[in-house]
């Protein structure tokens, strides 16, 4: 029973040392004790110093550890509604359904990311929402036909393929600028999102991030299948919308202001449980939240190229540590508890 | 105790599908009642509807026809969390909860009882508790599901259904994974529960020999048969079983209560002696095709002295020893008897 307590510590401490490290860290370096009193409101010895770590890299730490929370709660439910620990918002192609939805309004319809209305904000991730939940639709139309999940993570992939096939289409047909601009934003990163943005952002992962904890009880419950789980009185149609419309929203806000972010979606449920020892929902949502914001700080750090002025995508960063995780998962599945 | 009366009533019950393209009737006027304090068995062939009518039972799927009365009340007047707290089940289900401890399973029982976030009260806690160690798996408590044998979680889910506390209980093949002692150790269980907490017990099986010796009452299906309910001596001797299960190749024995192969012709060979020695070497003949019956004139006779003496009279009037079940075949096979 005292191993939840140890594994909060350890994020907490974790997400403290990182989320710090974020702010001192980077192309330009300033000293931890400037930082900490620029945190506390007395200034810097340099303006630009304050400008740097509270319009820059703080709103960029923000993001980050939002997004990584919110990807992570994603993988989580997709992950206890298919009953399948492999599946996780990028490989059920769920990611690229938002894509879409963010390509057609951002190749069609305007340079709507250089804009700073709420209204464009509000468009894109209502288009995000709308392809993310389509393609979770369909998958779930799939898992009544093929019982088999290695199929449906299959049928998945291939929806993805599908997606990314009409957002090449479409880049075909669009203009050069907002190619390279849609390019840009698909190599995915924690720095699109401005102290103007941040509040719309916040607002949608926070509202998601609550969400998935009020599920806590019908997602223990599916652990025992669907079934089981409405013997238990559980409203399984209503529980089951519950959770896509929570994964829809969180994928969506998240694609729409950062990119199609890989791996952390997938690997940081696993990360949580092996830190727990346990699947039961009641910490697991909690610690995994958590850990998916220590990873997407740990991971935001690792893109700032030392000595130079440029940032490495976020996608170039994530599958290095996502995919060992994955890996080590699928050996080690006949001793991880969770995967019998 | 939850008392001796009817718990669930079926009265002219038709169950099957009814998807948007066909309706499919897997049996129709079904009449049945299952009774608090009793453990029922549900025996059928594959294809017969012990599925169908265990998930129409579990609330799972509505009936075509007829109502199912639970305590008196039809069972569609039941709300999902007032079902909840009436029928436990019991499935063949794949569970998930393979990284959750036996208690955190087991509290999961409570579920119906508790509020939004499925906090457990200091009662909560005591009902888990008596519900695992009704179950005999307390002492697992703080393990893995995973760490578990088939027989153990079986004991967990039945754990479970104790904590939801539900005075009826339904399983869907609650042994076929189990090996032949977890099996007996589970009905053991299920019978205790019946008599001592006074649950209404019913469960599929295609194990009709413990069914034989475990249940008060058995419901037996057959597709295109009316169903038939019973106590199973009453449904050995007046031949119900025997007209349900024996088929163009296996009959069921009303003396033994065991289905066999059948045997084309009928070769007698008379056994006396000692009843355990006779009994098995009875069982030998029955599987060389031979039928065990009184020694008379005329027929090979077999006298059980002991285990590892026994003598046969061949017809001629010859006399062999045998010095094991083993070597009396043997014998047996040199000498075959015709009809």
């Amino acid at each position: 029973m005292g191993n939840y307590r140890k594994a909060y510590w350890i994020l907490l401490a974790a997400f403290v040392i990182l989320f710090l490290g974020n702010l001192v860290y980077g192309a330009v370096s300033i000293p931890v004790n400037e930082v900490l009193s620029i945190l506390a409101g007395k200034g810097a010895e340099k303006e630009s110093w304050n400008m740097i770590v509270l319009n820059s890299r703080l709103p960029q730490c923000i993001t980050a550890l939002l997004a990584g929370a919110g990807l992570a709660i994603s993988g989580l439910l997709l992950q206890t509604l298919f009953k399948n620990p492999l599946a996780g918002p990028s490989i059920l192609g769920i990611s690229d359904g938002a894509n879409l939805g963010v390509a057609i309004i951002m190749l069609y319809s305007g340079g709507l990311l250089g804009g700073i209305s709420g209204g464009a904000y509000f468009s894109m991730i209502l288009a995000a929402l709308a392809g993310s939940l389509a393609v979770l639709s369909l998958i779930i139309y799939f898992s009544r036909k093929v019982r088999s999940n290695v199929m449906l993570l299959i049928i998945g992939i291939m929806i993805g393929y599908l997606a990314s096939s009409v957002i090449s289409i479409l880049n075909y047909h669009a203009a050069a600028d907002k190619v390279h601009q849609f390019v840009m934003w698909g190599m995915g990163d924690f720095t699109g999102v401005s102290v103007e943005k941040l509040p719309y952002f916040a607002s949608f992962t926070i509202a998601g991030l609550v969400y998935s904890l009020l599920l806590i009880k019908p997602l223990n419950a599916l652990l025992l299948g669907e079934m089981y789980a409405a013997n238990l009185g559980v409203k399984i149609k209503s529980a089951r919308i519950s959770i896509l419309l929570c994964t829809g929203i969180l994928t969506a806000a998240i694609t729409a202001f950062c990119g199609p972010v890989s791996f952390i979606g997938l690997a940081v449920p696993h990360v949580a449980r092996m830190l727990l020892g346990t699947s039961n929902h009641k910490h697991l949502v909690p610690v995994t939240i958590l850990s998916g914001a220590c990873i997407a700080l740990l991971c935001n750090m690792l893109t700032v190229v030392p000595g130079s002025n440029s940032l490495l995508p976020l996608n170039a960063v994530t599958p290095i540590i996502g995919a060992p995780i994955i890996i080590y998962v699928i050996i080690n599945r006949r001793n991880l508890q969770y995967f019998n | 105790m939850e008392g001796k009366g009817i718990a669930v009533e079926a009265i002219g019950l038709a169950i099957g599908y009814n998807d948007t393209k066909r309706r499919k009737v897997v049996q129709s006027n079904v009449n049945l009642s299952l009774m608090g304090g009793e453990v029922t068995c549900l025996l059928g062939l594959n294809g017969a509807g012990k599925s169908t009518l265990i998930r129409t039972l579990c609330g799972f799927q509505p009936p075509l026809e007829g109502k199912v009365l639970l305590r008196g009340k039809p069972l569609s007047s039941y709300s999902q969390s007032a079902f909840a707290r009436e029928v436990g089940v019991v499935l063949t289900e794949k569970t998930n909860a393979g990284g959750i401890t036996v208690y955190d399973l087991v509290s999961l029982g409570r579920h119906p009882y508790t509020g939004f976030f499925g906090s457990l009260k200091e009662n909560d806690h005591r009902i888990i508790e008596e519900a695992l160690d009704a179950a005999g798996i307390w002492h697992k408590k703080e393990n893995y599901v995973s760490e578990l044998s088939d027989g153990e979680r079986q004991k967990v889910m039945i754990a479970k259904v104790l904590a939801q506390q539900c005075p009826i209980i339904v399983l869907d093949e609650p042994t076929a994974f189990l090996d032949v002692t977890a099996r007996i150790e589970t009905m053991v269980l299920l019978r205790k529960l019946a008599k001592e907490q006074g649950k209404a017990i019913v469960l599929s099986t295609h194990d009709i020999d413990s069914a034989i010796q475990m249940a008060d009452n058995l419901w037996l299906l057959s597709k295109g048969k009316a169903v038939r309910c019973g106590a199973p001596e009453d449904l050995i001797m007046d031949g119900t079983i025997g007209e349900f299960f024996s088929k163009e190749n296996v009959v069921f024995d009303n003396a033994t209560g065991k289905l066999s192969a059948a045997v084309s012709q009928i070769r007698p060979v008379g056994v006396r002696g000692d009843f355990n020695t006779a009994y098995w070497v009875g069982n030998a003949l029955v599987r060389n095709g031979y039928t065990p019956s009184q020694p008379r004139e005329g027929i090979m006779n077999i006298t059980c002295i002991s285990p590892s003496d026994i003598q046969v009279n061949l017809p001629g009037g010859e006399t062999k020893k045998a010095t094991s079940v083993a070597h009396l075949c043997k014998i047996i096979s040199e000498f075959p008897v015709t009809a």
